[in-house]
């Protein structure tokens, strides 16, 4: 489905497998537990119900030992969370600008794209807002996720772990073409995201290119 | 005291007899007997269930295959919307606490009637008005609402379908869930039979109690909401459109105060109907009736104050994120203590596997595997990722269908001859636990592989990697449909050519079984004196032993 992962998928698919075994390990008890019981206390092999009104001790066993269990999987959550608010200095700011049915981002020196290619192994921060409706900027690949909402400013940062593209989606429903709203995030060795940025930025300024050198600024 | 009443009765079609000198529909739609508007919710509801169930059916079918299968998009946005209007607010919400709490609270605490009987039926007409409003949106110009049954601003106020149809509809609706709850909160308190005290109170009354506590403080906040809603409409008022000045995430906050606490007026009543069958097919009390009882309150209790984990990607504060998940992770405790709980009732009972005994113990895998997901959807780092996904609907559909779908399946097999006075076949009855059961899981835990693996929800179309686990899925919801119609059949049959049914089919010992099939007009001769707890079968047990 995908492979290769940022700093939180690791930690993200651990948490996740940590409750999943916990979980697992619980069903199969209880499943076991009411399957053996109906069949042992079957009407034709106990014709003869015991009362149990109830037993305090185990009341008391399966109310605590829940609720450490679910303490731990809550700071597992929040450890994970931390790291994915915690954005590296030096982090290369972009704009996202989500809009039914596409995404626009926009680096530092102006240039916008609607693909998001970035350096490789480099921390990315995106600032994300909308022009119209809620939208969410997802990327599966990272188990990364944050809405754009119009009039609001979200930060979501990740780093790629290798060349290679990604898939980035809308999360959040926003009319006809929502599940049209892919695109991709394209990892590229420093040296080629280098050229291509320069590249990019060039072309990109070129229909605007001012006759009088000198007030490019003025785009 | 309790033979002798039956055999007064015995013959006799009980309240469908007493007609209120009415005629033709008139017997049912101006009657203020709470059987009878029981079974008016049964009636209305039924048909909006099984027209959102066709909805969804068709929903599996486009699912089939990437790109466009049977319907286009603008289509399968409306499907989806209205498919989750109407489960929620037409089905699951009124569903159990509508229909069988208003059927048999009453006669569950030894009661002849609700405390405000008219209020009950003006309920109804308020859910008929509502549920006919939303049905009618869909037929305006502009096309039905495709804003998803959540209505989230900007879209929903952008969009130029029927938006402000539904909305007003959520809110009549509103109404009538509000006047339920305060009618049946006044006839616990107030109607109990003598020597009823709390503790002796069924599990499912103790679950309509703590719903009907929701319902009254929980619904006015979506009646101000869509209010707010339809101010911004109309006069141009700033205050969820951006475009106004406005904040769309205040909606989502407001949305969700009223929208989580709802998702326990959904559950509360079915975990209710699991307490009430267990013992009786266990033929044994339950195991903890305290902790199952209080259970329910604090579900109802800290269930008020964990709303927000459905936006934890909208941007907010740490502080925010951490106690919104903490508390989620609490609410898990008393869901967890019940199903312990439930499945300690088993242990040495003398367990007779009847169809409704099926359909709980279905109950109680799904509705714990809906709960296990519910963990990982409250860890923080986990739930960013699958939040919006399918991961989502797979965890709410089993709680809502895996748990209080199967519970009202188990509820009307177990109080069918009850409020019939017939017995339905068991076969067909068998397959079609069978049938759901197979095709509820083969449908819904795909969901949560394509959840996980990164397919967002409220998709027309798909990547092709995803089309094995959606397949699956289709075929799973055809296995579903044929069981829910298997259901439905049978039992329309044994409506119309059904055996009498004897006052006490199961072996119940709540003072529902102590009256005839049907009950008659007022429920008791005389009101019953209560002096044992809701499931004491020492007694008769020791009857059973001396006369087989």
């Amino acid at each position: 489905m995908f492979t290769g992962s940022s700093p939180f998928a690791d930690y993200v698919d651990t948490t996740f497998l940590f409750i999943v075994g916990i979980s697992t390990l619980v069903l199969i008890g209880l499943m076991g537990a009411m399957v053996y019981f109906v069949f042992r206390y079957s009407r034709k092999k106990n014709p003869h119900p015991t009362n149990i009104e109830g037993n305090l001790p185990l009341e008391v066993a399966w109310t605590v030992i829940p609720l450490i269990l679910f303490m731990g999987m809550f700071y597992m959550g929040w450890e994970g969370y931390k790291q994915m608010i915690d954005v590296p200095k030096g982090a290369i700011p972009i704009k996202v600008t989500a809009r039914m049915w596409s995404w626009t981002f926009e680096y530092p020196n102006g240039l916008q794209t609607d693909t998001l290619y970035v350096p490789v192994k480099e921390p990315v921060k995106l600032t994300l807002t909308s022009q119209d409706v809620n939208h969410s900027m997802y990327i599966p690949a990272f188990r990364i996720k944050k809405d754009a909402i119009p009039n609001r400013e979200n930060i979501m940062w990740f780093s790629t772990p290798e060349v290679r593209s990604y898939d980035i989606a809308c999360a959040e429903y926003c009319g006809l073409r929502h599940a049209y709203m892919y695109t991709k995030l394209v990892a590229l060795d420093p040296p080629a995201f280098e050229i291509w940025y320069r590249d990019k930025s060039a072309e990109a300024s070129k229909p605007y290119a001012p006759l009088i050198p000198g007030v490019s600024e003025f785009k | 005291m309790t033979q002798e009443a039956v055999s007064v009765h015995a013959g006799t079609r009980g309240f469908y007899e007493d007609t209120g000198k009415r005629t033709g529909i008139r017997a049912w739609i101006f009657s203020t007997d709470h059987k009878r508007i029981g079974l008016l919710y049964l009636m209305t509801m039924g048909v909006f269930f099984l027209l959102a169930v066709a909805f969804g059916f068709v929903m599996r079918l486009e699912m089939l295959s990437p790109g466009k299968t049977v319907v286009e998009a603008q289509t399968y946005n409306t499907l989806f919307t209205l498919h989750g209007i109407m489960m929620i607010f037409l089905f699951i919400i009124p569903g159990l606490p509508a229909v069988f709490g208003n059927f048999f609270l009453p006669i569950l605490i030894g009661a002849k009637d609700v405390f405000f009987p008219r209020l009950n039926l003006l309920s109804w007409w308020l859910f008929l008005a509502g549920g006919l409003l939303a049905l009618v949106s869909v037929f305006l110009p502009g096309g039905a609402a495709d804003t998803g049954w959540t209505f989230y601003v900007p879209y929903s106020v952008r969009t130029s379908t029927n938006v402000l149809p539904a909305l007003i509809a959520a809110f009549i609706l509103g109404f009538s869930s509000i006047l339920t709850g305060l009618n049946f909160i006044t006839t616990i308190h107030r109607m109990r039979a003598p020597g009823m005290g709390w503790f002796r109170m069924p599990l499912f009354a103790w679950s309509l109690y703590a719903t009907a506590w929701v319902q009254v403080l929980a619904t006015p906040i979506i009646g101000i909401t869509l209010l707010l809603v339809m101010v911004e409409r109309w006069f141009g008022v700033g205050i969820f459109d951006p475009t106004l000045g406005g904040d769309p995430v205040l909606y989502q906050h407001l949305f969700w105060i009223y929208s989580h606490p709802a998702v326990y007026i959904m559950i509360l009543p079915g975990l209710g109907v699991v307490s009430e069958i267990l013992p009786v097919f266990a033929r044994r009390t339950i195991f903890g009736y305290k902790f199952i009882a209080f259970s329910s309150v604090a579900i109802a209790a800290v269930g008020s104050l964990v709303w927000a984990h459905h936006m934890f990607t909208v941007g907010m504060s740490n502080t925010g994120m951490f106690v919104f998940s903490l508390l989620t992770f609490l609410v898990s405790i008393p869901s967890a203590i019940k199903v312990f709980n439930w499945v300690a009732t088993l242990y040495k009972g003398s367990i007779v596997l009847e169809v409704p005994l099926l359909f709980i113990l279905s109950f109680i895998i799904q509705f714990s595997i809906g709960g296990f997901t519910g963990l990982m959807l409250g860890a923080l780092a986990v739930n960013i990722h699958v939040q919006d996904t399918y991961f989502v609907v797979g965890h709410f559909h089993y709680v809502m269908f895996g748990g209080t779908g199967f519970g009202l399946f188990a509820a009307m097999h177990y109080w069918f001859p009850k409020m019939f006075g017939r017995m339905y076949n068991k076969g067909p009855a068998l397959a079609s636990w069978f049938l759901t059961t197979v095709g509820f899981n083969m449908l819904y835990f795909p969901f949560f592989f394509l959840g996980y693996f990164g397919m967002p929800r409220r998709y027309y179309d798909y990547l092709p990697e995803f089309q094995t686990y959606h397949l699956i899925s289709t075929v799973g919801s055809w296995v579903l449909v044929l069981g829910i119609i298997v259901m439905v059949v049978n039992l329309l049959i044994a409506y119309k050519r059904g055996k009498t049914a004897p006052a006490n089919p199961w072996g119940g010992r709540t003072l529902e079984w102590t009256i005839s099939s049907p009950p008659p007009t007022e429920n008791f001769h005389d009101i019953p004196a209560v002096t044992t707890g809701p499931y004491d079968y020492s007694e008769y047990e020791q009857r059973q032993a001396e006369h087989p």
